[in-house]
């Protein structure tokens, strides 16, 4: 089904820290809108991991978070904000395997150290902000094949 | 090769999600990383893990996995059940470890 090019559709979710409960609902009902949407399904796996690992984040590691999405005829957009912690050192965060996760968070298999980089692995394009004691925002743009 | 064939020569116990016991398996991943399962498992994969907890079964759902087998004879929550089986999931268990499940899966789809 191609795609009214001035349709925007949008999805707008409140995450809550620490609940690991309704983790993946804003990434799952997103899958389901792309694939109604008839995107291919390479760039729905591309967009369903890295809006995964961004829900994941804030419940992982903030107090709570707003994702949200915008979906054109090109592209996917993703945005994240949340009040947490920051991270002090974005190119460490960025790197493969280095996570500030607790034990029990590790112990769920998660803090690995590989979300971010997932992340940025699985965007066309991919932004991050944070300070320190306030929160961190990132922006990640999928483009449709 | 139909999950139901795994499960039958595995002798799995199918918890959750029997109506897809038709799903095409493409292959196997194991992995007790959330986040590597999410990079790097493929649609139709098998997942042998001993997590338990609720979130593998997003995971499962948004890479399109054919079924989750939990390893050790480790106990899974009802919520965790529940979940699944609203999200159409097949889980398994059985009391064998990763290593077994592994050695004869390998068996089964490559021989």
């Amino acid at each position: 089904m191609p795609l009214n090019t001035n349709e925007i559709t949008e999805g707008d979710f409140q995450i809550i820290g620490g609940n690991f409960t309704n983790a993946g609902e804003a990434s799952m009902q997103m899958k389901a809108k792309l694939t109604e949407l008839g995107i291919d399904e390479a760039t729905i796996r591309r967009a369903a991991i890295a809006t995964f690992e961004a829900e994941m984040n804030v419940i992982i590691y903030a107090a709570a978070g707003r994702l949200r999405y915008y979906i054109t005829a090109h592209n996917i957009t993703i945005k994240l904000e949340d009040m947490g912690p920051g991270i002090e050192n974005i190119e460490l965060a960025m790197q493969e395997g280095y996570s500030t996760a607790p034990d029990w968070v590790r112990e769920m298999g998660w803090g690995a150290g590989m979300g971010l980089p997932n992340m940025k692995k699985n965007s066309d394009e991919f932004k991050i902000d944070s300070v320190v004691g306030e929160g961190t925002s990132v922006e990640m743009i999928i483009n449709f094949s | 090769m139909k999950l139901s064939n795994v499960v039958e020569k595995l002798s799995l116990e199918v918890k959750t999600g029997k109506n897809n016991l038709q799903n095409n398996v493409t292959g196997v991943y194991i992995s007790d990383l959330l986040s590597d399962v999410m990079g790097n498992s493929k649609d139709g994969n098998i997942w042998i893990t001993l997590q338990t907890h609720l979130n593998i079964v997003a995971v499962a759902g948004l890479k399109n996995l054919s079924g989750i087998i939990i390893v050790g004879n480790r106990q899974l929550q009802e919520d965790v059940l529940q979940k699944a089986e609203a999200e159409k999931i097949t889980v398994m268990s059985t009391p064998l470890t990763a290593f077994e499940v592994a050695g004869k899966l390998y068996q089964l789809l490559n021989g």
